[in-house]
Order: C-alpha cells, then sequence, then structure tokens
C-alpha cells in the first residue's frame, strides 16, 4: 500500500489536496502536486468537490422528488413521514425567523440544510475508504496513485462553502435592493446608525457587517468541517503507529464521529437559520 | 485550498438546486400536508358536529315520548269520557225505546180487550138468544121476541 510508504506529513497533505483540473502551462489537465495546482489560478476546478457536491445535491433532489411524486393526502407511509418531518421542521423554522411573503425561502432553506447535512456526511465515512478506492482505481488504469487526490467532504473546500455563502449574499443583495430600492439600500448603508454626519463611521459599520454576512456563513461550515476533517485523518494516522494507538484509535475515531454527526446536523441547521435570518433583514423595510 | 472556479460551479449548482426544489419538491409535499390537515380538521369537526347531534337527537326523542305519553293519557281520558257518556246516551235511547214498545203492547192490549169484549158480547148475546129460544121455543112468539133479543143485543 502506498500509504505506508509516506511520512505522516505527506499523508495529511496528501489528504488535504484537492483534485485540480485546469491549465498548467497552456496544458489542460490534472494537476499532480499541490504546487500545480496552486499555479493553475482562478480558472481550474476542484473536481472532487464538485463531484461529491453534484452527488450529494442530487441524491438529496431525488429522494425529496421521488417523495413529493408519490405524496398522499391521506395516510402516509413511513418514507413520506420522514420527508414531511423534514418539510414541517423548515417550515417552522422559516415561519419563526421569516415574517415576510417569499415562496423562495422555504424551498432554499431546505435545500441548503439538506444538501450541507448530506455533504458533511461524507465526513462519517472513514477517512481513508474513497480517496483509497480512487487511488486503486487510477494505478489499475495505469495513473500515478500518488497524485490521485481526493477530497470526499465538499463541505471542506472554501470554494463550496463561499460558493454557497455568496449564492445566499446575491439573494439577500437582490431582495434588500427589491424591497427598499436602491436608494433605501444605500441609505441603510450610509446613514444608518449615526445619521448624515456620520457616514465615514457608518459606511465602515454596515459595511463590515453586511460583508461579514457570507463570510461568516463560508467560513464558519469550512472551518468546522475542516477542522473535523483534519481530527479524523490525525486518528487515521495512529493505525500507523502500532496495535495500541492502533486500538486507540479506533476508539477514538467512534468517539469523534459520534460527536461529529452533531456536529454536521447543527452546522446544516446553522447555515440555514442564518440564511432565513439575512433574508428576513433583507426584506425589512423598517430603517 | 485554491480559491477556483469551483466555486461558481457551486454557485450555479446552488441556484439549480433551489429553483428545482422550488419548482417540484416543495408544493407537492406542501400541498399534500395542507390538504391532509385540512381533511383532520374537517374530520375532527364533523365527528363533534356528529356527537352534538346525537345528543339533540336523544332529547328530542325523550321530548316526543313524553309529549305522545301526554297525548296518550289525554286520549284516553277523551275515549273514556265519550264511552261513558255514549253508554249514557244508549241507556236512554233504550229507556226510550222499551217505553214506546210498552205504549205500544199496551196499546194493542186495550183493543185487543176491546174486540175481545165485544166478541164476548156476541157470543153471549147468541147463547143468551139460544137459551131463550130453547126455554121458551114455545111460549114465546119468535117473532116478537126476535125484535126484542135484537134490540136488547144493540144495548149490550
Amino acid at each position: 500500500m502506498s500509504v505506508e510508504t509516506i511520512t505522516s506529513s505527506e499523508y495529511i497533505k496528501h489528504h488535504l489536496q484537492n483534485l485540480t483540473y485546469g491549465q498548467l502551462d497552456g496544458q489542460w489537465g490534472f494537476a499532480h502536486t499541490a504546487e500545480q495546482a496552486a499555479s493553475m489560478g482562478f480558472w481550474s476546478i476542484n473536481v472532487d468537490s464538485m463531484f461529491w457536491s453534484l452527488v450529494t445535491g442530487l441524491v438529496f433532489y431525488f429522494v425529496f422528488r421521488s417523495a413529493g411524486k408519490k405524496a398522499t393526502t391521506g395516510v402516509p407511509s413511513g418514507f413520506q413521514n420522514f420527508i414531511e418531518i423534514m418539510i414541517e421542521f423548515i417550515d417552522h423554522s422559516v415561519r419563526d425567523s421569516f415574517k415576510h411573503k417569499n415562496k423562495l425561502v422555504a424551498p432554499m432553506a431546505l435545500t441548503i440544510f439538506a444538501w450541507i447535512f448530506l455533504m458533511n456526511f461524507m465526513d462519517l465515512i472513514a477517512v481513508d475508504w474513497l480517496p483509497q478506492l480512487a487511488a486503486l482505481s487510477v494505478e489499475a488504469m495505469g495513473g500515478d496513485p500518488h497524485a490521485a487526490f481526493f477530497k470526499v467532504v465538499p463541505s471542506t473546500d472554501p470554494n463550496i462553502t463561499f460558493g454557497m455563502a455568496l449564492s445566499v449574499f446575491i439573494l439577500i443583495l437582490y431582495y434588500s435592493i427589491k424591497h427598499k430600492g436602491l436608494g433605501g439600500f444605500f441609505a441603510e448603508i450610509l446613514f444608518h446608525p449615526f445619521g448624515k454626519w456620520g457616514l465615514p463611521a457608518n459606511l465602515l459599520l454596515e459595511g463590515v457587517a453586511l460583508i461579514s454576512k457570507p463570510i461568516s456563513l463560508a467560513l464558519r461550515l469550512f472551518g468546522n468541517m475542516y477542522a473535523g476533517e483534519i481530527i479524523f485523518i490525525l486518528i487515521a494516522i495512529m493505525y500507523s503507529v502500532g496495535i495500541g494507538f492502533g486500538i486507540f484509535g479506533g476508539l477514538l475515531q467512534v468517539g469523534w464521529a459520534l460527536f461529529h454527526i452533531l456536529i454536521i446536523t447543527l452546522q446544516a441547521f446553522i447555515f440555514m437559520t442564518l440564511t432565513i435570518v439575512y433574508m428576513d433583514m433583507a426584506h425589512d423595510n423598517e430603517h | 485550498m485554491n480559491i477556483n472556479a469551483t466555486l461558481i460551479g457551486q454557485s450555479i449548482a446552488f441556484f439549480i438546486f433551489i429553483y428545482m426544489v422550488k419548482q417540484y419538491v416543495w408544493p407537492p409535499l406542501i400541498a399534500a400536508m395542507e390538504e391532509r390537515q385540512k381533511r383532520i380538521e374537517a374530520g375532527l369537526l364533523a365527528a363533534e358536529r356528529g356527537l352534538s347531534e346525537q345528543a339533540e337527537a336523544e332529547q328530542r326523542a325523550q321530548e316526543l315520548i313524553s309529549q305522545s305519553k301526554d297525548q296518550a293519557a289525554e286520549i284516553i281520558a277523551i275515549a273514556s269520557k265519550q264511552a261513558s257518556n255514549m253508554v249514557e246516551e244508549a241507556k236512554d235511547v233504550a229507556v226510550q225505546a222499551a217505553d214506546k214498545v210498552k205504549a205500544q203492547a199496551t196499546a194493542e192490549l186495550e183493543q185487543d180487550k176491546a174486540r175481545v169484549r165485544n166478541e164476548l158480547q156476541e157470543q153471549v148475546s147468541t147463547l143468551v138468544m139460544q137459551g131463550v129460544n130453547a126455554v121458551l121455543a114455545k111460549e114465546v112468539d119468535g117473532k116478537t121476541h126476535k125484535d126484542m133479543l135484537s134490540k136488547l143485543s144493540q144495548t149490550l
């Protein structure tokens, strides 16, 4: 196995490197080292993150879509019951925090919660299984297994979390301007909270408040998942030290996985709730 | 951990998923749930209404029963009164009829009595005449006596 021949540092780096497809020296291809991936610049794509993000998204969509197709108004089956509990939970959260009328918010909250939960859930699959599988299949196809980077948890990729947070931010801006008008939106930033003469201070405070929304959304999710992933990787390193450490590591991994179930759900919930609250603020016309 | 076009890809995927969920997932599910909620609500209401209707019907039935009991008692009272009236009337009629029959009988009796008396008178006078004839056949001139006797029989 390739893992046994590399150092811990290499092992960690390997696990934290995305499989990047981009242009290198004028040629399109996969990056073979972290340096190559970095030098590809903005116009490259993390294939593994994107792949698992789409897979989990499609799983979510088709599970809920099949429930929607089979939805009966009579006695619901167990599966429909589960989906309805989810829908009801989301609907309640939206009703509690969102006081305006917008048919987009509840479906968006559902998408965010379920999708982020599933992306986070990839963290609970033992940290080496899928990367090892990818390395083996690359090796079988005659490639270099050391270059087969494969991160399976999309939410440990800042591109994914920022992608979602910035989308939410675009919606915040869109609905703010739609409901307050362009003038109202800028008035809120420029003349609040200190009035006309405190304009620079206002701009600084409100500007930071506005910008911090997507950044905190994205970094909170990314930070939590990234830290969780690193702990899983560190625990996994213990397996190579010896039998005693291996057993201890096994216990640690079970413990951390159990605790992580809480974290992945909580992070999905926080992202969803904050999005709802931000959308509510965007619709508020009171300032 | 480089920021790259994955960000844009994820954003596009995010908007597409939101759109599809908004279009094809959320409405049928929420509609089914609301529909069921309405049905359950209507069912509960109907059950409650049924219960109150039952109680009402029972009360009405009770009222009807007591009403009909009263009516029955009234009818019985009227009927018994009527019956006694009828008996009284019948008695009167019977008495009258009996009186009439008695009167008729008495009248007939009187007539019969008179007729019988007349007949008896005639028979007696005939007998007397025969007796007298037999006794006085020789001594008395039949013709003169006969005139006398017929005068006598007419006075009787």
